[in-house]
């Protein structure tokens, strides 16, 4: 149902990045998971909406193999990146992560200081050869989180000082520091205030240009702000995916309309 | 009348006091439970309450009193200068009861009349002998003072009896009486009774306090008794340790605090790592399945008694290390060692360690492992750069805490380190701790009046001292660390 | 290998992706790392668990035999004129007979029985037949005797222990090359032994005196038994149940429900937490001050035992105590408290019923820590050797010397003979069975009362 939608409005790359073809998730006994289908775009930014609950962290979980470190979740379907399937044996989920970072809900910075926060990534993956490397991918990293400015005073002080905005955007710029080439952000504004929550918006539609970005979203402003694709879930469907603006002024499914106009939720 | 008959009384007391009050309510109420201020059994615990405690507590503190009244009484037997030194008194006044408890069990068992007991005299009776036939062993033969003092004793002991009885019951019925009298429907027992028991709850509490209050008095009186007959410097800092029957002992500390020091480090060496691997693995890496059982098998080593460990090093433990390393390397001779004990130790803080450090690192947030994970750090750089840094003021709480289990252990060390003092640094050469000088020297026939014997006290408030301060230290840093992710 | 990775240029993130199908070179090394860091939890257990089954096999190895002992089973015709020399078959008469004269009298019985039995005797002499048979023995025989006088003159079956050495050699502790340097046994002995074996005559039987016997003295170890040492850690036991638990529970009552927070309290809790970790030693040292030299309690008694047990197990009783207090949800003392109940009747009605399996299980583990504590017992004279049972516990019993199971492993595993190893891991057996009892206990007892609030 989405080959016709995904025709309708160029973006500024039409590349299919990640594609995902009948995911299943199940949690113990719980089917959490039905049947998704999605492709994703490189240089776009792509939401998932939906009332709590829905699958839509799940998914998302799914993209990067998240889900393998909670011992119950069973993950079935095909998803591919770059036409590898990312659940193939020979993958190994730590490589795949390095591709795909992740940016959590709640902002994580490691009790360690702003500069180490942000190497640990490029240490562990060997990325940079010698110190002086790494301290460009450091000041790299946190200019492209529109974080170096605020802090390249104080990189050895400890990042869980920083202010929550300041926490998630260092967030951010730990995980671009990894070189991956998607970005996956499960819920990132929802424990920031409004300031913060513009300024990371802004940054999200920044990277667009390096990345692929998926965002899961509880706001459908925001969704409406930040992405041109929008998927939307519901009860552990994917019900619709399409243009944003196409789902946001004129769904094809009731579900979402519903949704969107405030009815269910 | 024995202290133990007239508590039973007063429990008996106690128990009329329960009926007599509670019936008195009744009758107050007039049928009409809703006229009385509180439950009838309220007025019964009330009455059951003054009838028993105003009673026990002027027992407690006759018992207490009269034996230190009846002490100065007896003075006027001995010439002054043997009661001025306070080690001869005590010795004397052990002296003068024992004879005086040797001829009342005299009496008891029939060997004596009791007015034979009282006119035995020393010139006639081999005092000594007549008690033996009853089986009580005095030390030597007695003296005439001390007989006169223990007939003296008896007679004091006997009227004082006589009046503690009299006044403990006049004193419960008083009480008794009382509390009936002031027993009205409007009478408020129930605040009352709770108050008391809020009192008694209170008491029990200020226990730890006594505890700790006495562990400090009785070895500190002992340590400051200890150096009057032997100089503390030379205690802190002696490098010899050779304590003898005759006199002139060394008791220098050094040697003793090197052992201690010494075996358990080698206690941590073993313990730290195995620990926390052992907590890491479970923690991270087991299987549910796999933690449900291995779990519950570490924790049984620290369920098992410190004495097997210590037959266990003295059997097992030490002639294999002596066997296999020490005799062949041409280490040492002795199955006994820094080895020996400081590996058993180890063996024994591993499951300490592990599960302290396991509730630890439960306690680091999901959170960041996620943020490690989703970093593409494997599991064992995140343990290694993001749990156990996050986690490290806990661990070091946790080591430290093991440490000062190490150094007050005891049976380990008794049976497997060995009893010679020395400053070596062979490990395979037997040394010995402070805990083991603190057994064998208050074990056996003790004179309390010997450096050698006192010298436990003063080793005991050093282990003292040391084990808190490290338990201090280890508590605030654990609490320290729990709040920060609280 | 090495040149592969030279090979391979520098990850850059700017780069377009590498497959993901093919493992980097870094990603092997992080893999390997990470395998040699899972490997060494693995060892680390390994490690503990391997030294704990060892333990408990050389333990179980060592002590079993000590529940079996070389028994001698023979006729032994009671010669009235040598044991009652007045024939007036009276008490007092009759003790005048001392072991020594029963001595002989088994020592010739046994060689008449072998001579019976057509044993040969080759090599050995009469003095180390009589060797044979344990001091034990005939003091067991004058006891039958004389507290059955009718025994005299008739011919009965006996049972007796045989010497250490012998059972030893039973139990394959003692081999004949040990014979060889042994002055207290010869190789001739032994071999007699094994023809003894043959007959049917000695045998390893098991003996329940192990566990009922006093203690026995160094030249007797196949005499010595558990009975003073169980009987002392019974009592023990019994009155540190008796006081640990009220001064617990009232202790944690108040810290918990009606302590206010000030300096006070938080002073009673610093110094729990403390009190937990003190040597156990010091309590010890605490308990000859306190209770032996100030109190002039009787050494080696229950009673002082008890005592010093008591005030070590105080401190983690009331923190389990409180933990099981803490757990009752507050909503139920709201509930109580909304019905017009007094703070006091609250806690007594519905917080103490709630938590009463959790502090029942709690103060069970503290009982079995305290029953294998032996530290403090030494320093207050329970190492001392005891051949005589305490007295009922209503008979004072609790004030006369008695030793305890973890005290009596200790003092046997100091002795000299190697026969008291064994007694010592024999002993060790049975106190991880009360051990493992009490736990049992307490994990029935939290598994039915476990409650989800």
């Amino acid at each position: 149902m989405d080959d016709q939608l995904m025709t309708e409005r160029l973006v500024d790359a039409q590349d299919i990045k990640i594609t995902a073809r009948g995911v299943q998730v199940y949690y113990g006994e719980k089917h959490a998971l039905k049947d998704v289908d999605v492709d994703i775009l490189t240089n776009t930014v792509t939401a998932f909406i939906g009332p709590s609950g829905c699958g839509k962290s799940t998914f998302l979980r799914c993209l990067n193999r998240m889900n393998d470190t909670v011992a119950i979740a069973r993950v079935e379907g095909d998803i591919r990146i770059d036409g590898e399937d990312i659940y193939d044996s020979r993958v190994d989920p730590v490589q795949l992560r390095a591709k795909v970072g992740m940016v959590f809900q709640k902002p994580n910075p490691f009790p360690k200081s702003i500069y180490d926060n942000v190497a640990y990534g490029p240490k562990i993956h060997g990325l940079a050869r010698t110190k002086a490397d790494l301290d460009g991918i450091v000041e790299e990293s946190l200019r492209k989180a529109a974080l170096w400015n605020e802090v390249k005073d104080r990189l050895k002080e400890s990042g869980t000082g920083l202010s929550g905005g300041q926490q998630q955007r260092l967030c951010i710029a730990r995980a671009i520091a990894t070189g991956p080439e998607v970005l996956l952000m499960d819920e990132p504004c929802s424990a920031l205030d409004p300031i913060a929550t513009a300024q990371v918006e802004e940054l999200i539609d920044e990277l667009r240009e390096k990345f692929s970005v998926v965002i899961v979203t509880h706001s459908m402003q925001q969704a409406a702000r930040v992405s041109q694709k929008t998927a939307f879930f519901h009860l552990g469907n994917l019900v619709e995916y399409g243009n944003t603006s196409k789902i946001f002024t004129n769904p094809d499914d009731p579900r979402t309309e519903s949704y969107i106009t405030g009815r269910i939720g | 009348m024995t202290v133990t008959v007239l508590i039973l009384l007063l429990l008996a007391l106690g128990a009329v006091g329960f009926f007599l009050g509670r019936a008195r309510a009744m009758a107050a109420s007039q049928g009409d439970m809703r006229r009385l201020h509180s439950l009838p059994n309220f007025y019964g615990w009330h009455g059951a309450i003054m009838a028993f405690l105003p009673a026990l507590f002027f027992l407690t503190l006759w018992s207490i009193a009269q034996p230190l009244l009846i002490e100065r009484q007896l003075a006027g037997f001995f010439p002054a200068e043997q009661f001025e030194n306070e080690t001869d008194r005590i010795l004397l006044m052990a002296d003068v009861r024992r004879v005086a408890q040797g001829i009342d069990s005299a009496v008891v068992a029939g060997a004596l009349t009791p007015d034979q007991a009282i006119a035995l005299n020393i010139a006639d009776d081999d005092v000594r002998a007549r008690l033996a036939e009853v089986g009580v062993a005095l030390g030597s033969a007695v003296t005439a003072e001390v007989l006169q003092a223990a007939q003296s004793y008896r007679e004091l002991a006997s009227t004082g009896g006589l009046f503690r009885s009299i006044f403990t019951i006049l004193i419960a019925l008083g009480c008794l009486a009382y509390a009936i009298k002031i027993t009205q429907a409007d009478f408020r027992a129930r605040n009352r009774v709770e108050a008391v028991a809020l009192g008694m709850l209170m008491l029990a509490s200020t226990i730890a306090i006594l505890t700790t209050v006495g562990i400090i008095l009785s070895m500190l009186s002992e340590t400051i008794r200890f150096s009057t007959m032997y100089p503390f410097a030379d205690f802190l800092f002696g490098l010899t340790w050779a304590p003898t029957f005759q006199g002139n002992s060394q008791l220098g500390l050094l040697p003793l605090l090197w052992g201690t020091f010494y075996i358990s480090f080698v206690a941590m060496v073993v313990a730290v790592p195995t620990g926390i691997f052992t907590a890491i693995y479970l923690a991270e890496y087991a299987s549910p399945r796999v933690r449900s059982v291995v779990k519950p098998l570490i924790e049984v080593i620290a369920g098992i008694p410190t004495v097997v460990f210590g037959l266990f090093a003295l059997v097992t433990v030490g002639p294999f290390l002596r066997e296999w390393i020490a005799e062949p390397t041409g280490l040492g001779t002795s199955g006994s060692s820094v080895m020996t004990a400081g590996i058993v130790i180890g063996i024994l803080q591993v499951p300490f360690i592990s599960s302290l450090t396991d509730d630890i690192m439960n306690a680091v947030p999901q959170s960041l492992r996620d943020g490690s994970y989703g970093l593409g750090a494997t599991k064992s750089e995140t343990v290694r750069q993001v749990i156990l840094p996050a986690a490290l003021p806990g661990i070091v709480g946790a080591i430290l805490l093991a440490a000062s289990r190490a150094i007050g252990e005891t049976m380990i060390v008794t049976m497997g380190a060995g009893a010679s003092a020395k400053l070596d640094l062979n490990p395979f050469e037997a040394m010995t701790t402070i805990t083991v000088k603190i057994v064998s020297q208050l074990t056996g026939d003790l004179e309390f009046n010997s450096p050698e014997t006192l010298v436990a006290f003063a080793l005991g408030i050093t282990l003292f001292v040391i084990t808190l301060g490290l338990n201090v230290f280890a508590l605030w840093v654990v609490r320290r660390y729990r709040e920060q992710y609280e | 290998m090495t040149d592969a990775a030279a090979a391979n240029p520098p990850q850059n993130p700017a780069k377009p992706s590498s497959s993901l199908l093919k493992q980097t070179d870094r990603m092997k090394q992080r893999n390997a790392a990470e395998a040699r860091f899972k490997y060494y939890g693995i060892v680390a257990i390994c490690v503990s668990l391997s030294v704990l089954f060892i333990m408990l096999w050389t333990i179980f190895s060592d002590g079993l035999s000590a529940f079996r002992q070389a028994t001698f089973s023979f006729t032994v015709t009671l010669d009235a004129e040598r044991l009652d020399p007045d024939g007036n078959r009276q008490r007092d008469e009759m003790m005048r007979v001392t072991t020594i004269g029963y001595t002989g009298l088994l020592n010739d019985n046994l060689i008449a029985y072998l001579g019976e039995r057509g044993i040969s005797t080759e090599g050995v002499t009469d003095k180390e037949i009589a060797a044979f048979i344990s001091r034990d023995t005939p003091a067991r025989l004058r006891h039958m005797v004389i507290a059955d006088p009718s025994l005299l003159g008739q011919t009965i079956r006996f049972e007796g222990y045989a010497t250490g050495r012998i059972d030893g050699y039973l139990k394959g502790r003692v081999t004949r090359e040990i014979a060889l340097l042994d002055v207290n046994i010869s190789v001739a002995q032994l071999d007699l032994a094994d023809r003894m074996v043959d007959d049917g005559l000695l045998s390893l039987k098991f003996n329940w005196g192990f566990l009922t016997n006093p203690d026995a003295s160094d030249q007797r170890p196949e005499a010595s038994g558990l009975g003073v040492a169980m009987i002392g850690s019974a009592y023990m036991m019994l009155l540190v149940a008796i006081m640990v638990l009220p001064l617990g529970v009232s202790a944690s009552i108040y810290l918990e429900e009606f302590a206010p927070k000030n300096r006070w309290t938080d002073l009673i809790e610093v110094n729990i937490s403390n009190l937990a970790a003190v040597p156990s030693i010091v309590y010890g040292i605490l308990g000859l001050a306190i209770f032996i030299n100030f109190a002039q309690f009787p050494q080696s008694s229950p009673l002082v035992g008890a005592l010093v047990l008591t005030l070590m197990t105080l401190p983690t009783i009331i923190i389990a105590t409180r933990a099981a207090i803490r757990a009752v949800p507050p909503s139920i003392r709201d509930a109580a408290m909304g019905v017009g109940a007094s703070k006091m009747q609250v806690v007594f009605h519905h917080v103490l019923p709630l938590a009463a399996p959790g502090i029942l299980t709690g103060t069970i583990l503290g009982l079995a820590s305290a029953l294998g504590e032996t530290a403090p017992l030494l320093l207050i004279g329970m190492v001392a050797f005891v051949a005589n049972y305490p007295a009922g516990p209503f008979d004072g019993g609790i004030l006369d010397p008695a030793t305890a199971l973890p005290v009596q492993v200790y003092s046997w595993a100091s002795r000299a003979d190697p026969a008291f190893i064994e007694r010592s891991a024999g002993a060790i057996i049975v106190l991880l069975a009360f051990l493992l009892i009490m736990n049992i206990l307490a994990i029935v007892l939290r598994r039915r009362f476990e409650r989800r609030w």
